[in-house]
Formats: structure tokens, sequence, C-alpha cells
């Protein structure tokens, strides 16, 4: 049997997506070191000055200390303890699906993205498919390569576009800019590499599924998106881990790079492992997600449904460096259980006339503890910025709790910044008012749910929106009676 | 004419926050029949309706409810709606984001696959919506509103009649339908009400004024005071105590 299901508690649990690959992995020795280092980066057959930029990264990251002004609280993390390598085995990489590995594709399968099926629906979804540190199968690339487009893995890209990784890795988040970032420059494993060319639209939502499956690996994805002038792109991202008791840590990286009158849709619906009930196992994500505006009239929103997760550490921010570029970010964080999230988002205004827009919806269920904290920062040149922001809290039961730490940094006397929050509590008078109509109380929490966050979800692209508001409705089972 | 009694409360006691307000009341509705509900402020109109519905914190501590001989005790709220009880709320509550249209549709299927009807798709539904909604001037804005906010109390009663003549249950209890409306109003909420007086459906008709009972002629009426009823007769009661007011029930203590 190839799949065995691990499941913890048997009692209160219903992640669906708690199954183990069994397939034969080449994994690092546990523990963190130069060798380390130079093992991935041979592993993977990288040129020199890569090589040479993760040990730079190294040296510094063991300067630096692990962050602690969140609101989080979690067991100290032994960097030592986790193997930071691990790959399915195969023979050479796979050239068609019909090369990938059987269990594989049934993973994939059970995800609710069979790989070939997708093939077949031909044209809807390019999917990038990441499997532990490896990209196992990129389908669509010819029809994308017709276009110019480059959609491939990270390390694929280092090897055939080295110029464009050259240039553009590490300039939107620099090795530098925060300790998890820091470690994921020194041990990047895999990830998507997009690249659309000048006056493309991309004709396809692209899309990676992340999957965390090898035991106590540690996961450090490094996705790099440009979009070059008068572009278009929209990007899905999806994610799952198996269950496992032990956390697993997940630091990411994605840099977005805009050019003039580009413009990129960044859709993130993250469903990993939240840990049990009473708050045993679960993923740590530690992710840094930014993207930056370099051109005029650059354009980028990021949304994101995140549901998943232990912990959660995430502010995808907005860089708007040329003039009216503008920036956007919705947000739907629900927690429940034990689960902590503390997430929100950064938009620096540089740049003349540019604009952004915040609309984040936090739901809190169980014993669960949510904290947005958002920054708008107005350099002095920036001259007439606006920025709207808008932070919603929902409330279900007595037990868990919500933040909301907005920060405002003016510098520029013109700018317009406008900032609501809100904080309510599904009462009992509205679920009994629901319940007296014959709609369940599950039914009545995820109804008023989803009308809560209804106005983020609408910026999802269709299907995933559908998956996103299912997902909302698995996270909240039990949350309620 | 043979009567099929559709409820059936028998010697009921119920209290609220450990307090006893309910205190043996006893009353039989049958089929097609209206029957009014009357009584001073604060005698415990609006708690009997909510024990009939099985709200959270309304404990019945002795007594038996029956409803088409089923007991409606062992249901939860939910299960009573879908079996036929609708509660046409004094102050009904406001759910912001979901819209009107949608929130029906919820109730409308819940109820329908309660029965092992097929869901109605969203032409279907809102063509009925449409329909019912005209009658009672409900616009199609209206219904694309989040659930009564920012309605006027003219418009959460006329919603609240909507969802009645929608889900079409076998016992309406309005309670205070009348609170809050202009004549014209009630008139157009009575006549929403009376549309469902087909000879099978039942109503119970709570109010504390004899007004409402011009437009929603009862067939009974009984009188409410000490938590349970101390008068019972016809359509002229109300009259009645409309001229003399409930003093000489309340003393009767
Ligand atoms: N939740 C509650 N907690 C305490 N007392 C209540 C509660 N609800 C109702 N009561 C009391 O029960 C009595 C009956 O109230 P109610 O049923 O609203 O009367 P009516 O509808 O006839 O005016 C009143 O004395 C009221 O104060
Ligand atoms: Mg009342």
């Amino acid at each position: 049997m190839a799949d065995k299901p691990q499941i913890i508690d048997e009692s209160g649990d219903k992640y669906k997506y708690g199954f183990v690959t069994d397939i034969k992995a080449d994994t690092a020795p546990r523990g963190l070191n130069e060798d380390i280092i130079r093992l991935i980066s041979q592993k993977k057959g990288e040129p020199e000055w890569l090589l040479e930029r993760r040990l730079k990264a190294f040296e510094f990251w063991k300067t630096m200390t692990e962050p602690s002004w969140a609101k989080l609280v979690y067991d100290k993390i032994d960097y030592q303890n986790l193997s930071y390598y691990s790959a399915p085995r195969q023979k050479a990489a796979p050239k068609s699906l019909d090369e990938v590995d059987p269990e594989l594709l049934e993973t994939y399968e059970k995800l609710g993205i069979p790989l070939k099926e997708q093939e077949v629906l031909a044209g809807v979804v390019a999917v990038d498919a990441v499997f532990d540190s490896v990209s196992v199968a990129t389908t669509y690339r010819a029809k994308l390569a017709e276009k110019g487009i480059i959609f491939c893995s990270i390390s694929e890209a280092v090897k055939e576009h080295p110029e464009l990784v050259q240039k553009y890795l590490g300039s939107v988040v620099p090795y530098t800019d925060n300790f998890f970032a820091c470690l994921n420059s020194a041990v990047f494993s895999d990830g998507s590499f997009v690249y659309i060319p000048k006056g493309t639209r991309c004709p396809m939502e692209l899309s990676t599924y992340f999957r965390i499956n090898a035991k106590n690996t540690g996961q450090f994805e490094r996705t790099l998106i440009i979009a070059d002038d008068d572009s278009y792109v929209s990007y899905l991202e999806g994610c799952t881990a198996p269950q496992r008791d032990e956390n697993q840590l997940h630091a990411a990286i994605v840099e977005i790079v805009v050019l003039n009158n580009a413009e990129v849709k960044y859709s993130t619906v993250q469903n990993w492992y939240p840990g049990d009930k009473d708050g045993k196992g679960g993923v740590y994500n530690f992710v840094t997600k930014r993207a930056a505006c370099r051109g005029i009239n650059a354009k980028v929103s990021w949304t994101q449904v995140e549901t998943g997760s232990a912990v959660t550490w995430k502010y995808p921010s907005c860089v708007l460096q040329g003039d009216n570029s503008s920036g956007e970010f919705y947000s739907v964080a629900l927690t429940n259980n034990r689960q902590q999230a503390d997430t929100g988002t950064k938009m620096i205004h540089i740049g003349r006339n540019t604009t952004s827009k915040i609309i984040s919806k936090g739901i809190s269920a169980g014993c669960s503890n949510q904290t947005y904290r958002g920054l708008v920062k107005v350099a002095p040149g920036a001259s007439g910025v606006r920025n709207y922001s808008q932070c919603d809290s929902l409330l279900i039961g007595d037990t868990c709790g919500s933040h909301t730490v907005p920060y405002i940094e003016n510098r520029n006397k013109t700018a317009v910044i406008e900032h609501e929050a809100t904080t309510s509590k599904i009462s009992d008078e509205q679920l009994f008012y629901c319940r007296q109509r014959g709609i369940g109380e599950e039914e009545a929490v995820s109804l008023i749910v989803n009308g809560f966050c209804k106005e983020v979800m609408q910026h999802l692209p269709m299907e995933f929106a559908i998956e996103a508001a299912k997902l909302i409705n698995i996270s909240l089972e039990g949350s309620v009676g | 004419m043979n009567k099929t009694p559709l409820l059936e409360i028998e010697d009921l006691h119920a209290r609220v926050c450990d307090k006893e307000i309910i205190k043996g009341f006893s009353l039989t509705i049958n089929e097609g029949e209206v029957h009014a509900i009357m009584g001073p402020n604060g005698a415990g109109k609006s708690t009997l309706s909510y024990v009939l519905c099985g709200k959270p914190g309304y404990e019945v501590t002795a007594g038996s409810i029956r409803f088409r001989g089923k007991n409606l005790l062992s249901m939860s709220p939910e299960e009573r709606a879908r079996e036929g009880v609708f509660l046409c709320m004094q102050y009904p509550v406001e759910i912001p984001g979901v819209p009107t249209a949608t929130f029906l549709k919820h109730a409308v299927n819940a109820i329908r696959q309660h029965h092992c009807l097929p869901e109605l798709d969203t032409m279907e539904f809102l063509k009925m919506v449409r329909e019912e909604g005209k009658k009672l001037g409900i616009d199609a804005e209206m219904i694309k509103r989040p659930v009564n906010v920012g309605f006027s109390g003219g418009e959460k009663k006329r919603l609240e009649t909507l969802q009645m003549s929608i889900l079409k249950p076998a016992l309406s209890i309005l309670d205070e339908a009348d609170s809050g409306l202009d004549i014209d109003a009630l008139k157009v909420v009575a006549e929403g009400v009376n549309a469902l007086r087909d000879g099978r459906r039942s109503m119970l008709v709570i109010t504390h004024y004899q007004r409402l009972l011009n437009y929603i002629v009862p067939d009974f009426v009984h009188v409410f005071a000490e938590g349970h009823i101390v008068k019972s007769g016809d359509k002229n009661l109300a009259l009645e105590l409309e001229e003399k007011g409930y003093a000489e029930f309340v003393r009767e203590k």
C-alpha cells in the first residue's frame, strides 16, 4: 500500500490531506552548516555564483536572531534538527507526465489536482507541481513557450535563464531582509519561476501546488515572477501538507517584479495542516512575499485565503516605486482551535501618485488568536499618495482573540490615508434567526462567514473561489455548538 | 367537520434565566384555525413564542408540546422550522454581509431538502421571490441588501412576511406583527398573512393591541396573563379587551 493515513487523533480531526506518500527520497542529514549548503547546491548542479550567494546568506544568518515581535507563541525551533534537502529519487528530470512517478501523480490526484486530467483539459490552468524540494512536472510549457513565456522551476531557470535569475533573484527580498528570508536565501530548495515578456498577456492562470511530504524536512520555496513592460499574469498558489505530529517549518520567499504598465495578480489558498484541536502538530509558516512595482503604472494585487498552518507569520507587501503604480491586498484569514496567525501587509509608497488598498478579513474561532499587522509608509517625495485600509474581524465564540495593529509612517503632507476597522461577533440572535428559518447551525455560521469575506473572495479566480469557500467551511467545522 | 390538531400544548411550564415565565399554559390549535393571544406587556407572550421555536436559553420544566403528533420539544430549532413552525419575529436581527436573497435561498432549500424535494435553482428561486415580493411591495433591490441591515421597521416586517409566504409554514406564529407599522404597512402585511389562510395552515397571532385583529380576523381569542390563558372567546373578546384593558386579569392574582 502506497499511502497509509497517519491519523494522530482520530476523534476530532478532519484534515483530509493528511496522508504520506511512500516514495524513495534523497534526504540530507539533519543539521545546518556550510557543508549542507554545498551539498544542496551540488545536488542541484548550481553554478558557482549561486553557491556563493547561499554561503553569504548563511554567514549573515548566523549573526541574526529569530524575530519575537509578532504576537505568536510557539516552541523554539531547533534549526539543527531539521533536514534541509529532500528530493524524490528519480532517474533524470521528467520530460513529460508519462515519465513522472505514478505515485506522485496519485498524490496530486488526492489533493484534487490530477495532472493528467489537467493536461487533457488543456488551456485552463498550467500547473507547476512542487513536491518537496523538486519541481516534478510542468505542464503546458510548450504552449506558453510559443508566447515567449517562461514557466519552470527555479532550478531550471538558474540553468536556462541565468541572466534573468541573476538580475532579479534577491532584488526584491535581499538576504539581509529578515531572519527567515535569510535562511531561505541560504537553503532554498525549489519553487517556480515565471517570466512574461513585453506586451504579453499570459493566456492562462499559472498555478503552483506546494506540498510538504518528507518528514522533518523544512520547506524553503523560492518563487520569482517577472512581468516585463505591458504584460499581465495571474498566478495561483495552493498549499497542503500531510498531517504530522511534529511541527514542520516552512519559510518561503516570493518575489515579484512588475515593470512599466504591467500587472500581476497573485492568489493564494493556504491550507497547510493546522495542528489538531489541542494545538499539537501543524505547519509553522514564516513567509516573505513582496512585490516591487518598478515601472510606471505597474499594478500588483495579493489575494490570500489562509485557513491552515499552526503558526502564520506573513505580510505580502508592495513596494510602489514607479509613479502611478498601485498595490492591493485582499486577505481572509481564518483560525480555529489553537491556531495563531500574525498577518497583514506593507504598502511602501515611493513613487508619485501611487495608490494602495487593503481589505483584510479575519475570522477567529475556537481558542485561536489572530493579529492583523499592517504598515502604510509614504516616502517624502511621494506626492499624491492615496491609501484605503479596511480591517474587519469576526469572532466566533468567547475564547478566541483578534487584534488590529495598523502602523502609518507618513512623510508627505499630500497623502490621503484612510483606515477603518471593525470587530463583530456572530451573535446567538443571528444564529437563532437562521435556525428558525430551517438553516442548520454550521450552515448558518458558514453563511455568515462567507458573507463577511465576500469582498475578498470575489477577487479570486472562479474555481479558486469555490475551493476557498469549501475550505473555509471545512475549517469552521466544530466551531459552534 | 373533522378537526385535526396541529399544535397541542399541555400544561407547559418554562423559564428563562431561572425565572419561571410560562406557568401551566395549555392550548390546542387545529388545522386551519387562527388563534390570537392577547396580553399585557411582560406577560410572557414573546417567551411563549421562543419556547415553541426552541430558542436556546428557554428551558421547559414541565408539560408537553406536540406538533402533528410529534414531540416538538425533542427537536432542534431548525428541525422545528423544517417541520413547519415559523416565527415572524418582533425584532428581526441584522446579518451583515449576507444578501437577503442568499439567506432566503438557503432557508427554502433547507426546508425543501427536509421534505425530500429537489433544491430550487437560482432562476426558479428568484422567480418565486419576485412574484411573492411584488405583493408585499418588496423590490429586487431590497433582496440584494444584507438581511435586515438598515431596513426600516416596516421593511423588516415586510421581509418577515415575505419569508412566511415563501416558506409556507403549517404554523405561523406572529409576534407583535404590527409593532412599528403605520396603517398602510399594516394592511400590506395583513394581506400577506391572509393570503396564507387556506383552511389548512394555522396561525398564532400574538398582540398587545386589538388593532391588528381588524385585519387578521381570528377564530379564537385568548387572554394571556400570569403565564397562562385566563380567558378564551371569539373575536369579540378582543374588542372587549380594547375597551376594558387587562386590569381585571392582572389584578386577579
Ligand atoms: N432573557 C431574559 N432574561 C430574564 N428575563 C427575561 C428574559 N426574557 C424575558 N424575560 C422576562 O420575562 C417576562 C416576559 O417577557 P416577554 O415574554 O418578552 O413578555 P411579552 O412579550 O408578553 O411582553 C418579562 O418579565 C421579562 O422581563
Ligand atoms: Mg413581546
